[in-house]
C-alpha cells in the first residue's frame, strides 16, 4: 500500500489538486495589480492605481462598512443562541433533542435559494419589513447560529458535566459558575465559532440578495459589478482584500482549535464544525 | 416608589408630546396633497435605472449642487426593475426596498402604477415639462386621468448592431438575426418582451398571420413568434442580460451581429471596435420615465434629480452618452454642441415622423385594442412562452 | 445542612437571589433547559421555519401577470405548469441533476487521492500544510472563485493564452454546459475533500496491517477496505456538492450560456425578475424533495456519522 511509487503518484496528484485549487485565486490577485482595466492575459503592466481608486470609492467603502456591521452583529446573535441551543442539548436529555440538531442545520443542508427566498417573501411581503442591514442579519443569523452551536457542543461533549456540580458544591453562584468554570473551557469554542460565523456572513451572497434591498454588502457590491461589468479592475481589489480578509479569521480559527493540543483530533473538529457550517450558504 | 412614579409620569407626558408633533407630520405624508415646493435635499438618491441614466459626467455636477449622493442600481430589463421597485409584493412594494426612483420603460411604468408601488408627482415643480414634445408630455404610460406618475425623460429605438469586419454590407432590416448566414454568431436579449421584435418581423414576412400590434397577440401569433424565436436559439451564441454581457461578447469577437441598444455601440466604438448599428424601421423601442416610489425614502432628492435631468443641457448630455432622444426640444442647441448634427441625427428636430414607426415598450394585456374583446395574450404567457424558449 | 443554610443567607441581597436562582435551577434542570432553549428555536421556529411554511403556502397561489399582486385562491396551477409536457421545467431540473452527478463524480475522484495523501501518508507537517491550502480556498469567496474562472476562460483570458503556448487552439468553453462543469466541480471540491479525509484518517492502522497479512495486495486493499470504509464520508462530501449544485444560481448566471438554464437561475429569475414567488416556490420543491431523499439515503450509507 505505501510503495514508493504509489506514494509518490499520490503525492503528485496532490500537488496537482491544491495547484487546481489555488491558481484562479492566484490569478485574481494578480489582476487586482493590473495597470491596464481590460482583464487580459498576460498581464500587460503591473500598478497599485485601482488600490487607490478602490480606497477613495464611496461605494466600496460603503460596502465594507456594511459588511463588517453585519458580520459583527450576526456572529453576537450566532454567539449567544448558537450556546444557549448547544448548552441545552449538550448538558440536558429531553424530548426531542435530535430534532433540534436537525432543526438548527436546516439552513445548511437546504440550497442557500430556499433560504434567500423564504425569508424574502416572509420579511417583506408577510410581515411587511422595510429591508435594511438587519433583514441581511436576520439571513446570516440562520445559518451562523449551527456554526457556534457545532463547536460548542462538541466541546461541552468533550468536557466533564460534573465540573459545574462541583464548583456549586463548592458554593458558587450560577454567575461565579460561569466565570470561573464555564467560560474557560468554553472560551475558545466561542471564539473558533464567532471567526466562522463572521467569515460564513462576510462571503455570504446567495441569501443576501434576497434579504438585502438597496444596502450593498461586499458580496452584493461584487455581484452587481460581475453582471454589470462594470468597474472590473474596482472588482479585482475588492476580491484580492476579501481574500485576504477571510484567510485571517479562518487561519486564527484554525489556531485556536489547534491550541486545545489535540492535533490530529482537532484537525477533525474543525472539520466537523467547518462541514456542518459550510453547505452552503457559502 | 414615589420617585419612579414621577419618572413613569414625566415619560409617558414626553412621549405625548412627542406623539403629537408626529401625528400631523405622518398625516402630511399620508395625505392627498401633492407636496407644493421642493424640500431641502435628504442627502441621499437610491435609484434603480437603465445604464448611464445617472452617468456621472452630468451627474456629478447634481450631487454638487444639492448634496444627494446617488446610489444607483443598474438594472437589465423592464421586469427587473418593475421586481426590483415592487419587491416580492404584499407589503414590500413601494420602494419599501429602499428606491427611490426608477426610470421605467412603457412596459413596466403601467404595471408599476397599477401594482402601487409609485405615487403621483406634481409636474408642476418640474418646470422643463412645460416646454416637452407634446406626445412626452401626458402619455399614456405614465399619466391615467391627467394625473402623473412620473416625467418622461428620453427616447429611442432598439438597434441592430454589426461587427463590419465580418458583416461586409449594413444590413437593411431585422432578418439577418433570423438567418443561418451568421450562425452561432448572433445575440438577442434575454427579455420576453423580444417575442414583440419577433412579432414585429413577422408582421411584415408573414402579413397572413394578421398582426396589427406586436404587443397585442392572439394566442395563434404568440405562438407563430415563439415558433420563430425557437428557430433562432440555435443561430445565437448567447443570449445578454445586462449591456455589459453584448458589449463583452463583441468586443472579444464572440457575436457579430445581434439586437441591442445604441449605448452599447457608443460604448464599442469608444473602445475602437469596429461596431456600428443601424435602425431598420419599423423597430421596437423606448420612451422611459422617472417615477417616484411610493415610499421613497428621499423624495426631496427625488423632485431636485427629476427637475435636473430634464433641463435642455443635461438632456443633450445624456441623450449622446445613451444614444438616444431627448423629450425636450430646447435641447437641440445643446446636443449640436457638444456633437455636430446629433440633434438630427437622433431625429429631435423631426420626432413624428420617426416615433410614430418605433413600436415603444408596453406590457401585454388581455384586451386587444385592434379587435373587440379579450383574445390577447397576458403578460404571464409571454413570459412562459419566453422560459419554453430559453429553457 | 446547617452549611447550606449558611450559604444561603451569606452575602448581600444579589448575591443571595442568585444563589437561590441557582438553587431552583438545579433542583429543577428542566426549567433550565427550557430557559435556553426557547428564545434560539423560538426565533428559529417563528423565523425559519415560519418562512419556509409561508413560502411552501404560497407555492398554491398565482401572481396577476401585470401588477404582479399575489392572488390568494387556492390552486395547483403553478405545480401542473411545472410537470406538464410542453415547459422547460423538468428539463431544466433533470440538466442540473445531471451536472450535479458529474460534479459529483469528479470531485470524488479529484479529492480521494489527495484525502489519503494527506491522512495516511503525510507527516505531520505536511499534513497540517495540506489541510490549511485546502480550507482556505473553501472558506475565500465563492464568488471570487467562480468570478477568477469567468476571466481565464474568456476568449483573451490566461487559459487560451497557455494553450496557445503550448501549441494548442483557442478553448471555446466559455458560457458553455462544459464551463458549469469545470466550475462547479471546482469551486465544491474541498467540500468533498474534507470529509473523505476524515473518514480515511479515521481507520486504524491495524486493518491495512490485517489486510496485508491476509495477503491482499495494494488495489484489492483498497478496494475491500479502505473504500467501503471511505464511503460515509465520499456520501458526506457528496451531499455538499449536490445539494449546493441544485441550489446555486450564481455560476450558472456568470459562466453560463444559452442553454444553462439551472434550477437556481430560474428560481432566481421567477423571484427577482419576474416577480412570481409562488411558482419560484412551487418549483423550489423540486431540488427540496431531491435533497429530501439523497439525504435519507445518505443517512443509511452512514454519512452523517462521517460528519
Amino acid at each position: 500500500m505505501s510503495s514508493r511509487s504509489t506514494r509518490i503518484s499520490l503525492a503528485v496528484w496532490s500537488v496537482l489538486v491544491i495547484a487546481f485549487l489555488w491558481i484562479p485565486l492566484v490569478v485574481i490577485a494578480l489582476y487586482a495589480f493590473n495597470s491596464s482595466n481590460i482583464q487580459s492575459w498576460p498581464i500587460p503592466g503591473w500598478s497599485l492605481h485601482w488600490f487607490r481608486m478602490a480606497w477613495h470609492d464611496p461605494d466600496v467603502r460603503n460596502a465594507f462598512l456594511l459588511s463588517l456591521k453585519v458580520g459583527l452583529a450576526t456572529t453576537g446573535i450566532a454567539l449567544v443562541l448558537g450556546t444557549m441551543a448547544a448548552t441545552a442539548v449538550a448538558r440536558f436529555r429531553f424530548f426531542g433533542r435530535e430534532t433540534v440538531s436537525f432543526l438548527l442545520v436546516l439552513p445548511l443542508a437546504l440550497p442557500g435559494i430556499l433560504t434567500g427566498m423564504a425569508l424574502n417573501s416572509f420579511l417583506f411581503s408577510f410581515a411587511g419589513i422595510t429591508a435594511s442591514m438587519w433583514t441581511i442579519v436576520i439571513g446570516h443569523a440562520t445559518f451562523c447560529v449551527v456554526v457556534v452551536y457545532n463547536n460548542v457542543v462538541a466541546r461541552l461533549r468533550r468536557s466533564s458535566p460534573s465540573l459545574i456540580e462541583a464548583s456549586q458544591d463548592l458554593g458558587a453562584d450560577g454567575w461565579q459558575t460561569f466565570r470561573f468554570v464555564v467560560w474557560p473551557v468554553l472560551s475558545t469554542a466561542l471564539v473558533a465559532g464567532g471567526l466562522l460565523a463572521f467569515a460564513l456572513s462576510f462571503d455570504e451572497v446567495i441569501v443576501t440578495t434576497f434579504t438585502a434591498g438597496a444596502q450593498e454588502t461586499v458580496p452584493i457590491f461584487i455581484l452587481d459589478n460581475l453582471r454589470t461589468g462594470k468597474n472590473l479592475p474596482i472588482v479585482n481589489v475588492v476580491a484580492f482584500f476579501v481574500i485576504v480578509l477571510t484567510v485571517i479569521p479562518v487561519v486564527l480559527a484554525q489556531r485556536v482549535m489547534r491550541d486545545t493540543g489535540v492535533t490530529r483530533r482537532g484537525a477533525a473538529e474543525v472539520t466537523e464544525g467547518v462541514e456542518a457550517a459550510e453547505i452552503p450558504a457559502v | 416608589m414615589r420617585i419612579r412614579k414621577k419618572y413613569v409620569l414625566s415619560a409617558v407626558l414626553l412621549a405625548a408630546v412627542v406623539a403629537a408633533f408626529a401625528v400631523p407630520a405622518a398625516s402630511v405624508q399620508a395625505g392627498s396633497g401633492l407636496p407644493t415646493k421642493i424640500g431641502k435635499g435628504e442627502g441621499r438618491l437610491n435609484v434603480i435605472q437603465w445604464p448611464a441614466y445617472t452617468d456621472k459626467s452630468f451627474a456629478k455636477k447634481f450631487e454638487q449642487q444639492t448634496g444627494c449622493i446617488i446610489h444607483r442600481k443598474t438594472a437589465g430589463s423592464s421586469n427587473e426593475m418593475f421586481s426590483l421597485m415592487h419587491g416580492s409584493g404584499g407589503g414590500g412594494g413601494g420602494g419599501a426596498n429602499g428606491y427611490d426612483l426608477v426610470s421605467a420603460s412603457g412596459d413596466a411604468s403601467l404595471r408599476l402604477i397599477y401594482a402601487r408601488d409609485v405615487k403621483p408627482i406634481n409636474i408642476h415643480l418640474i418646470p422643463s415639462w412645460k416646454n416637452f414634445l407634446p406626445a412626452f408630455k401626458s402619455p399614456p404610460h405614465n399619466t391615467i386621468n391627467g394625473v402623473h406618475y412620473g416625467v418622461s425623460v428620453q427616447w429611442g429605438p432598439n438597434t441592430l448592431i454589426y461587427n463590419t469586419k465580418k458583416v461586409k454590407q449594413a444590413p437593411k432590416n431585422w432578418s439577418l438575426i433570423y438567418s443561418k448566414k451568421y450562425a452561432g454568431h448572433v445575440t438577442v436579449p434575454n427579455n420576453p418582451i423580444q417575442i414583440a421584435d419577433a412579432a414585429l418581423y413577422l408582421m411584415q414576412t408573414r402579413p397572413s398571420l394578421g398582426i396589427k400590434d406586436p404587443y397585442e397577440l392572439t394566442l395563434k401569433q404568440l405562438t407563430a413568434a415563439g415558433a420563430l424565436l425557437a428557430r433562432q436559439k440555435p443561430l445565437l451564441k448567447r443570449y445578454w442580460v445586462y449591456e455589459a454581457d453584448e458589449i463583452q461578447s463583441f468586443q472579444n469577437g464572440d457575436v457579430w451581429i445581434g439586437a441591442g441598444w445604441p449605448y452599447q455601440t457608443l460604448q464599442l466604438q469608444k473602445a475602437k471596435a469596429p461596431i456600428k448599428e443601424v435602425v431598420p424601421l419599423p423597430t421596437t423601442g423606448w420612451a422611459d420615465t422617472w417615477m417616484l416610489a411610493r415610499r421613497a425614502a428621499h423624495p426631496n432628492c427625488a423632485y431636485m434629480w427629476m427637475k435636473y435631468v430634464t433641463t435642455p443641457q443635461v438632456e443633450a448630455k445624456q441623450a449622446l452618452v445613451f444614444g438616444e432622444t431627448p423629450v425636450n426640444p430646447k435641447a437641440c442647441p445643446y446636443m449640436n454642441k457638444i456633437k455636430k448634427g446629433s440633434c438630427a441625427g437622433y431625429h429631435l428636430n423631426e420626432p413624428a415622423s420617426y416615433y410614430q414607426k418605433i413600436k415603444f415598450w408596453k406590457t401585454p394585456v388581455p384586451t386587444c385594442g385592434w379587435k373587440k374583446g379579450n383574445g390577447c395574450m397576458d403578460y404571464n404567457a409571454w413570459q412562459q412562452a419566453w422560459a419554453r424558449i430559453t429553457g | 445542612m446547617a452549611a447550606d443554610a449558611g450559604a444561603f443567607e451569606a452575602g448581600p441581597p444579589g448575591r443571595r437571589a442568585r444563589l437561590r436562582l441557582s438553587g431552583l435551577l438545579w433542583r429543577r434542570p428542566w426549567l433550565k433547559a427550557l430557559g435556553l432553549l426557547t428564545p434560539p428555536l423560538a426565533v428559529f421556529v417563528i423565523v425559519y421555519i415560519g418562512a419556509l411554511s409561508v413560502l411552501f403556502v404560497s407555492s398554491f397561489w398565482t401572481v396577476n401577470a401585470f401588477t404582479a399582486a399575489i392572488e390568494h385562491t387556492w390552486t395547483l396551477a403553478n405545480y401542473r405548469l411545472i410537470f406538464s409536457s410542453g415547459q422547460p421545467y423538468l428539463h431544466i431540473a433533470a440538466l442540473t441533476l445531471e451536472i450535479a452527478a458529474a460534479v459529483t463524480l469528479t470531485d470524488a475522484v479529484l479529492a480521494f487521492p489527495l484525502a489519503y495523501f494527506m491522512a495516511r501518508l503525510a507527516g505531520g507537517r505536511t499534513r497540517a500544510i495540506l489541510f490549511v491550502m485546502v480550507l482556505l480556498p473553501l472558506w475565500s469567496s465563492y464568488l471570487v472563485r467562480v468570478y477568477a474562472w469567468q476571466a481565464m476562460l474568456s476568449h483573451d483570458g490566461a487559459i487560451n493564452w497557455w494553450l496557445n503556448k503550448l501549441g494548442l487552439p483557442d478553448q471555446n468553453l466559455a458560457y458553455t454546459n462544459w464551463a458549469m462543469w469545470i466550475v462547479f466541480s471546482y469551486v465544491w471540491l474541498p467540500f468533498m475533500v474534507l470529509p473523505v479525509y476524515a473518514g480515511l484518517e479515521r481507520i486504524p492502522d491495524s486493518y491495512l496491517e490485517a489486510s496485508a497479512d491476509l495477503g491482499a495486495r495494494g488495489f484489492k486493499t483498497l478496494r475491500s477496505v479502505i473504500l467501503p470504509l471511505a464511503l460515509p464520508g465520499l456520501v458526506a462530501g457528496s451531499i455538499f456538492t449536490f445539494s449546493l449544485t441544485l441550489g446555486d444560481y450564481i455560476t450558472p448566471l456568470l459562466v453560463g450560456g444559452p442553454s444553462s438554464q439551472f434550477i437556481g437561475n430560474v428560481v432566481y429569475d421567477f423571484v427577482g425578475i419576474n416577480a412570481n414567488v409562488p411558482f419560484a416556490a412551487a418549483f423550489a420543491t423540486i431540488p427540496l424533495l431531491i435533497m429530501g431523499a439523497y439525504l435519507l439515503i445518505a443517512r443509511r450509507l452512514g454519512a452523517f456519522e462521517a460528519l
